[in-house]
């Protein structure tokens, strides 16, 4: 068991002969993903590494049956993409691009309102559910690696931290059920209080690995929602305790603007909820093996 | 990106938002004809940066007549202004606005922005404008009005009402402030701003409403569709080691520390700076080289991070996913060695091809230190730090 994909899931890639589409849709295969098929409008009936190619999200998802789709396409073009994936009824969108314009992402939003697609993304890694030691179900460009099938929930707003996370719950022996990064744009899809929802409710899971940064008010919400509804053990991280106000940290989303989404906030806010907040990223896997085994 | 307030005070006149006359100046002569030229009785001299808070600061004059502007002028023409948002190094007056003063009956807050929690941008209008609305949000939260505005359909007649009801807006003054908060609406939408704030609109004595100041923030991800924004970009204004490093793709803030650091991603050099600081040193940057750093970046990231003279160690924290371990280490390699490193260096590397990394770098003669997690090498290289600085005050 895990959340949002398993070994079952059929994947589509739009954007599929482009460099990233490629090579990211080759790693996915060799790890073991459903790959059936791709979507380059203008390519369609070709077949590119072994995969199909459709004109259209709508053909590619009658031929193959597929259910989620990962999108590779450039920032410009991305929006259109996740309305033509919502359009042909695709239930787990992953927009891994970066660079999306904030209100692009907001009529997106608009769009997808009361819908019964799921985005996850923009500018994010993607998720991935480790199945066996070696394969599993990868929607992303995380390095497939270093997961290990287990029962710790990752969610995260960030990318390479994802990865220092899920490293080290391999390394001290607990795995991963599955591992959501949700990005690090102000308007995005999927986010942490909707994956804390799923990752309560999947009897796979016993714990969750949250990691956050500053700005926004999404760690808070997530507090709020463990505080009331949640029942398995969050280990989190917050970055940014010492990024200066003002300044945009690499994400669009990580900024400390008017005094508001510093670090200080979120770990108090978490700490109150009965979250075990670390202070370095170092421990995580570590904190959440003890507090597992407590 | 932002842009200066004469720029933004163009681009909102272009979708209907009554500004005073004014004209740009990049020299004490200029002002002084640009008072001839506006005929009015009262002018204001105004300092042209890319930061808040100039009238607190002395950028902002009132002047009577072209040789008061003149005088004016040549003051703040070349002075460095510092405000709460330039940091203590303070930014350098290179342009002036000369506008035509206005007869201020009342001072209100209008502004949009990007609502992470509604999805949207919001429309904020408060009564009292003039003073730091982030104090106001802090002090009287109650007193900011807020419309969410549609992504679409934009800003719609009701809440445009309700929000004129809420400044205290009527008759005449009301339907002007209307048009005013539906055209800087449309702005923000069409011009993919971040922040569109305008502060203090005024309403005149005779009932005009005025955007007496204006403030422009643009979604750099969004520039390629907007032209004419690029052209108001004033590198003058940019830190000269964050324009060399977005050159190569590299994501750098200059920080006031002494500890240099490199990292792929976002987060990870976020938290890196975190943990530095949580093992008593202090971070000099930020510096993300992005998930497919080659040899030539890693280079002028070394480059750009040692251009900064406070730097007297550097912290290489790299998770190699797509990125493999051991190019990162040939890069790190090969930049030590162009740029002849004098500082300590500490690399902590994992993930893809680790084993070849560490090798690689174990086998060079590049003087380094290596750490198997985050918290070992900011401990390592603080101390390394701490030692070298000791050496240098005996």
């Amino acid at each position: 068991m895990s959340i949002l994909i398993d070994g079952s899931t059929k994947v589509i890639t739009q954007g599929i002969t482009g460099k990233n589409g490629t090579f990211h849709s080759l790693q996915a295969k060799a790890y073991g993903t459903q790959v059936v098929g791709g979507v380059t409008p203008g390519k369609g009936g070709t077949v590119h590494e072994g995969v199909p190619v459709f004109d259209s999200v709508r053909e590619a998802v009658l031929a193959t049956g597929a259910t989620a789709s990962v999108i590779y396409v450039p920032a410009p073009f991305t929006a259109d993409s996740i309305c033509e994936a919502v359009d042909a009824g695709i239930e787990l969108i992953v927009a891994i691009t970066e660079g999306v314009p904030v209100l692009d992402m907001a009529w997106v939003r608009d769009v997808m309102r009361g819908g019964r697609s799921r985005l996850v993304g923009p500018n994010c890694p993607g998720v991935i559910t480790p199945v066996s030691e070696r394969t599993g179900c990868k929607i992303g460009i995380m390095p497939a690696y270093i997961h290990r099938p287990g029962r710790v929930g990752v969610v995260s707003r960030s990318g390479t931290l994802t990865y220092e996370a899920v490293w080290q719950l391999t390394s001290v022996g607990l795995g991963q059920s599955t591992c959501v990064g949700i990005g690090g744009d102000p308007i995005h899809g999927t986010n942490f209080v909707d994956c804390l929802t799923l990752f309560q409710a999947d009897p796979a899971t016993d714990g969750v690995v949250m990691i956050g940064e500053i700005g926004g008010s999404a760690e808070e919400e997530a507090a709020d929602y463990i505080r009331t509804s949640m029942t398995k053990p969050v280990v989190a991280f917050i970055a940014g305790a010492t990024a200066p106000p003002g300044k945009r940290m690499g994400h669009a989303g990580a900024i400390i603007s008017g005094g508001k989404g510093t670090a200080a906030d979120k770990q108090a806010a978490l700490r109150k909820a009965g979250v075990v907040v670390v202070d370095t990223p170092s421990v995580m896997g570590a904190t959440m093996k003890s507090v597992l085994g407590r | 990106m932002k842009i200066h307030e004469y720029q933004s005070k163009q681009v909102l006149a272009r979708f209907g938002v009554p500004v005073p006359d004014g004209i740009p100046c990049t020299s004490a002569d200029q002002a002084a004809a640009a008072f001839t030229k506006l005929g009015a009785q009262v002018a204001v001299v105004k300092a042209q940066i890319h930061a808040g808070g100039r009238g607190k600061a002395g950028g902002v004059k009132l002047v009577r007549s072209a040789e008061e502007a003149r005088t004016v002028a040549k003051g703040l023409l070349g002075k460095t202004l510092v405000t709460h948002q330039t940091g203590p190094a303070g930014r350098v007056v290179k342009q002036l606005y000369v506008e035509r003063g206005s007869d201020i009956a009342r001072e209100l807050y209008l502004a949009v922005a990007v609502d992470r929690v509604s999805l949207a941008p919001v429309m904020m209008a408060a009564a009292e404008g003039g003073m730091d609305i982030e104090e106001l949000a802090v002090k009287r939260p109650s007193a900011i009005h807020k419309e969410r505005i549609h992504p679409i359909k934009g800003i719609l007649p009701y809440q445009l009402r309700r929000l004129a009801k809420a400044l205290e807006l009527s008759g005449e003054t009301a339907r002007r402030g209307m048009k005013v908060m539906q055209s800087l609406a449309q702005a923000f939408v069409a011009m993919d701003c971040s922040i569109a704030e305008i502060n203090p609109l005024i309403v005149t004595k005779s009932g005009d409403v005025l955007a007496l100041d204006a403030k422009l923030n643009f979604d750099s991800n969004a520039l390629y569709r907007h032209e004419d924004v690029l052209a108001f970009r004033d590198l003058d204004e940019e830190d000269e080691e964050e324009i060399e490093a977005s050159k190569f793709g590299l994501n750098y803030i200059a920080l006031d520390g002494e500890i240099g650091c490199m990292v792929n991603g976002a987060g990870l050099a976020m938290a890196t700076m975190d943990v530095i600081q949580l093992k008593g040193g202090r971070p000099a940057n930020f510096l993300d080289v992005g998930g497919g750093a080659n040899k030539e970046q890693v280079t002028n990231a070394f480059k750009i991070i040692l251009a900064d003279k406070n730097v007297k160690g550097v912290l290489v924290n790299i998770f190699g996913g797509i990125m493999k371990c051991d190019t990162i280490a040939e890069g790190v390699i090969a930049a030590a060695r162009e740029v002849h490193l004098a500082v300590p260096l500490v690399v902590r590397l994992e993930g893809t091809n680790v084993e070849i990394g560490r090798r690689l770098l174990q086998e060079s003669d590049v003087r380094l230190e290596t750490a198997s997690s985050l918290d070992e090498a900011a401990e390592k290289v603080v101390a390394l730090v701490e030692k070298a600085s000791k050496k240098g005050s005996h």
